[in-house]
């Protein structure tokens, strides 16, 4: 059944509180959650005061800034700062996004700042993914092909089958988009969830894969698939502008298709 | 001590290889629904009598008796398929799950026969 009763350390506790230096300038406040589970603590939400005209643009400008000068217990998963390795995924002002493409400025007020939803937390602002990428290895992100590549060349490709993976060659698996869902949350045990989805369309959709059916087989399954509801979170939320919700219909009507 | 892998667990029991017609059935159902549910609103709203004479007639012209049992059987269906779909999300206990998709199509199948019972005795009795 849905959980009435939350476990106990999904209580969050008010923290420790790190005003900014004197003299500082354009002041943000962020709150930031905070848990590590073998101490038997409950999560608690620091509140770290920072100077704006000292600190870069983006809300990862300010985590690092706070690991580097405040408070180097903060841990969070971090990379390319850049927005193509998907390292930083975080919920950030209620919002899942990457830290590194968030912009201070255009969150109000407080910036709260808290580890993806609905996924185990190993510590602080990083959430067990291990599950997440078993999932999507379970759908074989690989070319299958019976035939053998061309001698001395590569599986060639035309423009137009190129740009159907265009929308979807781009996801970099930061799993923003699963853990908005809340049929995600419900059931990530066996629902794909809309990043992984997107990952079997792109491979349903790549001209040179040869084990369509295959793929199709493999997801049609009322929960693998059919626990999408079409609550479009996925698409709202994506930091790079995609849209699982189109490509989870898309695997729909060719399931469809190959019934006609 | 659980020494199964990730990939193990994500794969489970495997695709079901089913699903799909409860899906298209729902989306079937739903488009069905909207002229019938247009049309049974709309002539229970211009009726110009609605006591119980004038209603039995209504009822019993042959169109209006097809369109409802229509209704009726197409809306239960679609209550069903959405119910089931609730359950599905919500109910997690394997027990309970079961269970309870048992009790709700039981008890949406009998509420459909009780209305189709009750129209065609108007139809045919009364």
């Amino acid at each position: 059944m849905v959980a009435f009763k939350l476990p106990r350390n999904s209580l969050i506790k008010p923290g420790k509180s790190y005003p900014a230096p004197a003299g500082a300038g354009r002041l943000k406040s962020f709150s930031i959650y905070r848990w590590q589970p073998e101490s038997g603590d409950n999560p608690r939400l620091d509140s770290y005061d920072i100077d704006l005209d000292a600190c870069g643009p983006m809300v990862l400008d300010a985590l690092i800034k706070i690991k580097n000068e405040i408070d180097s217990t903060l841990t969070f998963r971090r990379s390319c700062r850049e927005g193509v390795c998907g390292s930083c995924a975080m919920n950030i002002g209620g919002r899942n996004a990457l830290a590194c493409t968030t912009a201070i400025d255009d969150c109000k007020g407080t910036v709260k700042v808290y580890p993806l939803p609905h996924l185990p937390v190993i510590k602080d602002l990083v959430p067990d993914t291990t599950h997440f990428f078993a999932q999507y290895a379970s759908i074989k992100p690989w070319i299958e092909t019976q035939t053998p590549p061309p001698a001395d060349q590569e599986r060639l490709q035309g423009k137009e089958e190129r740009g159907r993976l265009n929308g979807l060659y781009e996801c970099i698996l930061c799993a923003c988009c699963s853990t908005a869902c809340p049929s995600y949350w419900w059931n990530s045990e066996r629902f794909l969830g809309p990043a992984v989805l997107l990952q079997a369309y792109r491979w349903i959709a790549d001209s040179r894969d040869e084990s369509t059916g295959e793929r199709l087989d493999a997801l049609e399954d009322p929960f693998k698939l059919y626990r999408c509801h079409t609550i479009m979170n996925c698409t709202d939320v994506c930091p790079k502008g995609l849209s699982p919700a189109k490509a989870i219909a898309e695997v729909k009507k060719l399931l469809v298709e190959r019934q006609q | 001590m659980n020494y199964r892998t990730p990939l193990a667990r994500a794969r489970g029991l495997g695709a079901a290889r089913e699903g799909l017609h409860a899906w298209w059935r729902q989306r079937v159902t739903a488009v069905a629904l909207i002229p019938l549910s247009l049309w049974f609103a709309l002539s229970l709203a211009l009726l110009p009598q609605t006591d119980y004479a004038s209603l039995v007639r209504w009822i019993t012209s042959p169109w209006n008796t097809v369109l409802l049992i229509s209704v009726i059987i197409i809306s239960f269906y679609h209550a069903t398929l959405g119910l089931q779909v609730i359950i599905e999300d919500y109910v997690h206990g394997d027990a309970v799950k079961l269970i309870s998709l048992l009790a709700m199509k039981l008890v949406l199948a009998f509420l459909a026969l009780t209305a189709s019972f009750a129209l065609l005795r108007i139809v045919f009795v009364d």
